[in-house]
């Protein structure tokens, strides 16, 4: 298990859907351990009673349906199915309504949702999805990407309420991909993906939705920074090792 | 290394595993052009599908060696001199060799690590002026670092088509640059372009001066051409995936939130609202 996770950190992230059913097929006996340690990109579905699009995850899925925020209900259609309490949905629906307004003012577009469950120790958890296509012919907005997908999952457990007090524990993952095209630079791709923990201990009194939605936007915030300055920095520091830059090879040039 | 352990330990069977790595590692090493050490001091030799003999034998024309390769090991393990069939003529080896010194001074240069070759793909035997012959250049810079969790390789291969008749060079370059950082996260660079450009069939030495210029130009636009696509990541390129502030350019009000789900009680109850 350890080796296959091991193999999986070294593979380009654009191959790790190939690598991963490579390995679940090696491996069988560790495919609930392998689905659970790789984030794959999210898929959608149309939930048809509410004109919506709804993100699949391992959250919200029970046997092989998948429950839509927007409808409580399952696709394909399933019976005995599993669904959160009735105080636990009502949450669910405010975060799915406000998560909404967030992904907006941040994405420009993109679908977003939500999706709670009872935990063992009288708390629960939440998991927050965003998908976002950001390539011309999808929702970005400048028209720069022949290619560009991002996907975040914010999964935050909340123990239970002790005098006013709560902790909270959120994993946040995102996936992203994108690729430029033009004449001078060709096809210019990144792609990657990263995870960060994020631990707090808050007082409840602006409500759970209040705590978890600061935290997500903070560590969100944080991973895209470190995507964009740490990661492709890194990156780009490696193309600058190999071939370092123009102006030192200029200043050495006319030859004609 | 650590790689290839964890690789053993998921197959967990010798004979899977080597017979997966002979098919594999030829074609790994062949596609990134991995550059061996030869033994004895000779130089190094370029693993590619230009420089191939037979699947373990490939020619280093600077030398006139052939390298036998363990693909698997990744190791040149022993040398021997080409034969006359395997090597160009005199007419091309002058064009060849031309070429060779000038690209090697370019890369000397241009590149810390850089190895580079000139094959004769096509037309190796033309004894003189009147058929057409076609030379490779091959540049290659790899930069290893696993313990810094960074691994980058950068990949020039330039077909340069010397025309008899019309008395043209016609040059086709693609190159590819890759980058990968896999310290708490998994990031990977893929970039690559394709360029075309022409020049005059001239004396062995102009044209090597010629074409030389010619790759460094479109190597040094490239270069360029990637810093700006970087520079156009923070504000432009990556906004279309996330804005890094809201459209409100201020932090998410989620202290509005609880007022905003009270109100939407209220609205319920009045019987407003969707």
């Amino acid at each position: 298990m350890e080796a296959a996770l091991g193999l999986l950190r070294r593979m380009p992230p654009k191959q790790s859907e190939t690598a991963l059913s490579a390995l679940l097929s090696l491996l069988p006996q560790h495919s609930s351990d392998l689905l659970s340690q790789v984030d794959l990109p999210l898929q959608v579905l149309r939930d048809i009673e509410s004109g919506k699009d709804f993100i699949l995850c391992e959250y919200n899925r029970d046997a092989d349906s998948y429950r839509s925020p927007w409808s409580n209900k399952y696709y394909p259609l399933l019976e005995d199915a599993l669904y959160p309490s009735s105080e636990l949905r009502k949450l669910e629906v405010e975060a799915n309504d406000i998560f909404a307004i967030y992904r907006d003012q941040y994405y420009e577009g993109g679908i977003s949702s939500v999706y709670m469950w009872e935990d063992v120790n009288e708390g629960f958890v939440a998991c927050f999805l965003i998908k976002k296509d950001g390539s011309k012919s999808g929702h970005g907005r400048r028209g720069c990407l022949e290619e560009g997908a991002w996907d975040a999952i914010h999964v935050i457990q909340v123990g239970p309420e002790e005098e006013e007090m709560a902790q909270y524990c959120l994993t946040s993952t995102i996936m992203l991909s994108l690729t430029t095209d033009d004449e001078s630079s060709g096809k210019f791709g990144l792609s990657g993906s990263i995870r960060r923990q994020m631990k707090m201990e808050l007082a409840v009194a602006e409500g759970h939705l209040c705590n978890m939605g600061r935290m997500i936007e903070e560590l969100e915030g944080k991973l895209r920074n470190s995507l964009d300055q740490v990661y492709f920095g890194k990156t780009r520091e490696m193309v600058c090792t190999l071939r370092p830059p123009a102006e030192i090879v200029q200043m050495r040039l006319p030859d004609t | 290394m650590r790689g290839r352990n964890h690789l053993k330990a998921v197959l967990s069977d010798e004979e899977v595993y080597n017979e997966a790595a002979m098919e594999a590692f030829p074609v790994y090493n062949k596609s990134h052009m991995i550059c061996l050490e030869m033994p004895s001091r000779a130089g190094d030799v370029i693993v590619s599908s230009y420089s191939e003999i037979t699947e373990n034998e490939y020619l280093d024309p600077r030398s006139a060696q052939v390298a036998i390769v363990d693909h698997v090991k990744q190791i040149c393990t022993k040398v021997r001199p080409a034969n006359d069939e395997e090597l160009p003529s005199s007419y091309i080896e002058e064009y060849r060799y031309a070429l060779d010194a000038e690209i090697q001074r370019y890369v000397s240069e241009s590149y810390p690590k850089g190895v580079s070759a000139v094959n004769c793909v096509k037309g190796k035997d033309a004894d003189g002026p009147g058929s057409d012959f076609e030379l490779v250049v091959i540049i290659t810079a790899m930069k290893l670092s696993p313990q810094n969790f960074c691994n980058g390789s950068w990949r020039s291969v330039w077909n340069i088509d010397f025309q008899d008749e019309s008395q043209v060079l016609n040059i086709k370059g693609k190159l590819q640059v890759g980058a990968h950082y896999f310290e708490e996260g998994n990031v990977e660079l893929d970039a690559k372009n394709e360029f075309q450009d022409s020049t005059i069939f001239q004396s062995a030495d102009d044209c090597a001066i010629g074409i030389a210029n010619i790759i460094r130009h479109h190597e040094t636009e490239y270069l360029a051409a990637l810093e700006v696509a970087y520079s156009k990541l923070p504000d432009n390129t990556f906004k279309d995936l996330r804005r890094k502030l809201p459209v409100t350019r201020t932090l998410f009000p989620w202290q509005n939130t609880l007022q905003f789900s009270l109100t939407r009680e209220v609205e319920k109850e009045l019987g407003l609202g969707k």
